[in-house]
């Protein structure tokens, strides 16, 4: 196969072509004609493009072929599409290109947009988040969910998008770049918290499938594999991809945040908003 | 702040939604009929294909309409895999009653064009009854419905006997008489569990 057919999506998706193409143009036109100083770095683009490319290199290249047949590699497709390319875009701080989108937009536009705003004010009220972020995570790899889900075109397709998008509402909560000391953005406590709290039950799923003597997901078994591998160590493979990376984001998403708690200390005068609900 | 009646609010509908999804998510297993194989009406899409069958002749999918079709995908120097599953299949169609038994229709789709010559083919589903018709194609036709059908196949390295092992599904893909997509038999059910399931289909049908 030449380096095109790689490139290919092996499960053409329009609807994914297309949305990768909007978020790269609006990001494209917008740092193009907004004004210098609001400008991100070129580092931060960098960190964006990469984010987004790495997301739909899983998604519509021969990469997402490997995922449909073997266990690990759908393990680290997911690990991509839930952790870190959205890790990597919101680290870039896309929020100076977002506001200038925003701040284009007629004020019609804007009222039909509130009641999106509703359903993101509650999705990231922090105890939904982290449910809905582990919730996903045990619901697709819950084996008949998990088996339907490989066999059914239309699931996976929802199976992939609902871990992307949770992906990128929890680690945007996470990584929010406003400070919660002037804004309504989430405390760092708070967000701390959130991290270790998530990465106890993907430690837990993880090291079931690992140690787990059966064949979990014999979906792969009966839709043949993409290579002849044992199943065991594609289960294992996976279950430490489940396992291992995931719970090393939480650390480093922790010492991420704990920097900037430490940065930030003391740069904002009033102390008694931080505490937040406490003055309450 | 004026936001704490509101957050409570929040905190009491997050609760509830939690509440909600484990309703929803208990709901979603143990209901419908029992087949021994598993069900998956709805998950995939109705059987459409254009091959080649045993005579060289191309061969729709539609030319089977009215027929429960079992489909298999194999070679035939397939070592163990493909006769066990091909006999299996082919004693529990025997074993119907025999106004059911011209109703069934085993499909056996070669994935092994370049070894697998239509003459070959004919000759080896011939061994397995009647109810049997083996197809293939070319690798691009198989690949797509490889593709449709969620499985893959591929190539080992060919010894120097030009011998090479195929992985392919070890599933078989049952339709019934319209061509909907209902069952898939796994590798691990038997021969009475296999006829229970057609029976059931076969009196659902008519």
């Amino acid at each position: 196969m030449s380096l095109l057919d790689y490139l290919m999506p092996y499960d053409f998706s329009p609807l994914t072509v297309l949305s990768f193409m909007l978020v790269l143009g609006f990001y494209g036109v917008g740092l193009l004609r907004m004004p210098e100083e609001d400008r991100p770095g070129s580092a931060r683009i960098v960190v964006f493009v990469l984010g987004v490319l790495i997301c739909y290199g899983v998604m519509q290249t021969r990469f997402d072929y490997y995922s449909q047949y073997m266990f690990f590699v759908h393990r680290g497709q997911h690990l991509i599409l839930h952790h870190l390319g959205p890790i990597l875009i919101a680290l870039s701080n896309p929020l100076p290109v977002m506001r200038f989108w925003y701040g284009k937009m007629g004020p019609g536009v804007k009222s039909g947009l509130r009641p999106l705003g509703w359903v993101y004010r509650f999705l990231q009220h922090p105890l939904i988040a982290s449910f809905l972020f582990v919730g996903l995570i045990y619901f697709w790899l819950w084996p008949p969910i998990h088996f339907d889900a490989m066999l059914s075109r239309n699931l996976y397709w929802v199976m992939n998008w609902s871990m992307l998008i949770d992906g990128m509402l929890f680690w945007w909560l996470i990584f929010d770049p406003r400070p919660p000391a002037i804004t309504s953005s989430l405390g760092y406590g708070k967000r701390i918290l959130l991290l270790a709290l998530v990465a106890i039950p993907q430690m837990i799923l993880g090291a079931m499938i690992v140690f787990s003597r059966g064949m979990v997901y014999d979906v792969y078994e009966v839709c043949g594999r993409a290579w002849p591998m044992a199943p065991e160590t594609d289960q294992l493979l996976g279950g430490l991809l489940t396992w291992i990376p995931p719970a090393m984001m939480s650390i480093l998403g922790i010492l991420i945040i704990l920097r900037r708690a430490m940065r930030e200390d003391g740069s904002f005068t009033s102390r008694s908003s931080q505490m937040g609900e406490t003055t309450t | 702040m004026t936001t704490s009646p509101l957050r409570r609010n929040t905190l009491k509908l997050s609760l509830l939604t939690l509440i909600l999804m484990g309703f929803v998510l208990s709901g979603c297993s143990g209901e419908g009929e029992s087949w021994n194989g598993k069900d998956i009406s709805g998950l995939m899409p109705g059987l459409e294909f254009e091959l080649t069958d045993g005579q060289g002749r191309p061969v729709t999918a539609d030319q089977f309409d009215g027929k429960i079709k079992l489909l298999y995908f194999g070679f035939t120097s397939c070592p163990d895999v493909c006769p066990t599953t091909l006999q299996k299949l082919g004693q529990a169609t025997e074993s119907l009653p025999t106004e059911a038994q011209d109703d069934v229709l085993t499909l056996f789709i070669s994935v092994d064009p370049e070894r697998d010559s239509p003459e070959r083919l004919a000759a080896y589903v011939d061994f397995f009854g009647n109810g049997i018709v083996g197809l293939t194609g070319k690798e691009s036709q198989l690949r797509q419905l490889a593709k449709r059908y969620r499985t893959t196949f591929g190539y080992e390295e060919p010894d120097e006997n030009g011998n090479y092992a195929v992985s392919h599904s070890s599933a078989v893909y049952v339709f019934d008489r319209e061509g909907k997509a209902r069952l898939l038999i796994r590798p691990d059910l038997g021969v009475e569990e296999i006829r229970q399931d057609l029976i059931a289909l076969a009196k659902a049908d008519t």
